[in-house]
């Protein structure tokens, strides 16, 4: 199939996930995630997936199942959103220091109360430092494409750690795109079959998840913080073959209009497509605009971020989670931190936006860069497009 | 503490897993203690009661008959002081 075929993209990601020929499912449905591992059922009840389905009684349980099924040398991939990810919370730990390459779908959206289905990043946000690398995909072709990399990514013998691809919910999941499906001949010679460095074997008996005293914890802890952050170079070095063997080239953070721009928008998912057409009428009527786009938000890539950044003199940064009582949203937060031992530091402004799933327009991204060019956007953040009657 | 798993990150094991079963066996629980047991011999009966309420198993007969605690394991909880019938145990400053 290289034709471009209009598909729901929950469908594609399952569909990346049968053509990664994984050999277990665990999950647990919930909106906006359910059609992906909906229709993976499907696969499997209809022999299309020769894989074991585990449909558990809930998010802990899955990951719980999904930590054994790869601890146990299988592929293991599972798939969840907002208070299910929050449900999994002490798993995704465990995951990541037992260093089980867990490949996971973050359907991103709102946490409750109130109860929302929609679309933001306050779930991951609030799952920053679990040790896993996130990645994030702007649209449905980088989604399925993104997912199969994935498994590569985190199989990998340096790397070994578990990766959440983030999708916005709604906004991706249930949008239907043009998608190109990759060759399945192509995605078996870029994939091969996953080949477990440690493996519970009764024949050699291992224990996995024992005690670790205060002698051995921080050494244990270190290995794995290490081993994520020299993730990075896999991820870029997959991604590159990934382009040249099978689809797309992507990289850990992308750039976008004028290679010069005075004034660049930072987002991450989703928001990008909609910035990048605000990004163009802005450039079309004379205006200095750019942006960048993180796609790896862990480990940050900081080099490629900066480089990015260089010629700026004022960054925007869209946040699409609150971090209540800090100085920023999380991402801007994490750019400020770097940019503090900078020399040459842009200005950073910071638009809390989107939250609850609240659409974001061109227009809004216009207003945002009028006002940042005329300093209305305050020191710290603006939460955009709160009622208010003050 | 066990002197393998006392190294540097590096050679730590992959996700800190034990590969070696029943390598708890040279994990040095012995440098825990605060308090060791010692046992005045005079008033030892040799009827063992501290080897049965060793909690850390770590009582046994010597080829005296009598039962010393060993001391790379003992954690000095004082459970042996407390059950001896002759109170002939004594925890005294390690």
């Amino acid at each position: 199939m290289t034709k471009a075929i209009g598909l729901e993209v929950s469908l594609a990601i399952a569909e990346a996930v049968k053509q990664a020929n994984v050999d277990v499912v665990a999950a647990y449905p919930i909106t906006p995630q359910t059609h992906i591992v909906e229709e993976l059922s499907v696969y499997v009840a209809n022999g299309e997936l020769d894989a074991e389905y585990i449909p558990v009684e809930s998010e802990h349980s899955a990951l719980s199942a999904a930590v054994g099924s790869s601890a146990a040398g299988a592929r293991t991939y599972t798939a969840t959103a907002a208070q299910g990810l929050a449900f999994m919370h002490e798993i995704l730990f465990i995951t990541s220091g037992l260093r089980l390459p867990v490949v996971m779908t973050v359907a991103n959206r709102a946490m409750s109360a109130p109860i929302s289905i929609w679309n933001d990043h306050g779930d991951i946000m609030a799952e920053r430092d679990i040790g896993w690398i996130q990645i994030f995909a702007e649209n449905g072709q980088e989604a399925y494409e993104l997912t199969i990399a994935a498994f590569k990514i985190a199989e990998d013998r340096k790397v070994l750690l578990p990766i959440c691809v983030n999708v916005d919910g709604f906004i991706l999941t249930h949008m239907i795109e043009p998608v190109t499906f990759i060759d399945q001949k192509k995605i078996d010679d870029f994939l091969p079959p996953y080949s477990p460095a440690l493996t519970l074997d009764p024949d050699k008996p291992a224990t996995f998840g024992p005690v670790g005293v205060p002698e051995v914890y921080i050494e244990s802890r270190k290995q794995c913080e290490q081993a994520l952050l020299n993730s990075k170079a896999v991820v870029q070095q997959v991604l590159e073959d990934w382009g040249k063997s099978c689809g797309g080239k992507y990289k850990l953070v992308e750039k976008n209009g004028n290679d010069k721009a005075k004034i660049l928008f930072i987002t991450m998912g989703s928001l990008g497509e909609t910035t990048m057409t605000a990004v163009k009428e802005l450039e079309e009527s004379g205006e200095s605009a750019g942006q960048v786009r993180i796609r790896l938000w862990r480990p940050f890539p900081r080099e490629e971020f900066l480089e990015a950044i260089a010629d700026a003199d004022e960054l925007i940064v869209i946040d699409r989670a609150l971090s209540p009582g800090a100085h920023n949203g999380p991402v801007a937060q994490e750019i400020k931190a770097l940019l503090f031992n900078e020399s040459k530091r842009p200005k950073v402004h910071n638009v809390i936006a989107g939250l609850g799933g609240r659409d974001v327009t061109v227009k809004d991204f216009q207003k945002m860069y009028a006002m940042a060019k005329a300093d209305e956007l305050g020191p710290n953040y603006l939460i955009w497009g709160v009622r208010s009657d003050a | 503490m066990s002197e393998l798993a006392i190294c540097a990150w590096q050679k730590l094991e992959l996700g800190t897993v034990i590969t070696q079963p029943g390598n708890a066996a040279q994990l040095r629980t012995g440098d825990w203690k605060t308090l060791r047991p010692e046992t005045d011999t005079e008033k030892c009966i040799k009827c063992g009661m501290c080897s049965i309420y060793c909690p850390e198993f770590c009582i046994s007969e010597n080829e005296e008959g009598y039962y010393p605690a060993d001391l790379f394991y003992c954690k000095g909880c004082g459970i042996c002081a407390n059950e001896c019938p002759k109170q002939a145990i004594s925890m005294v400053m390690d």
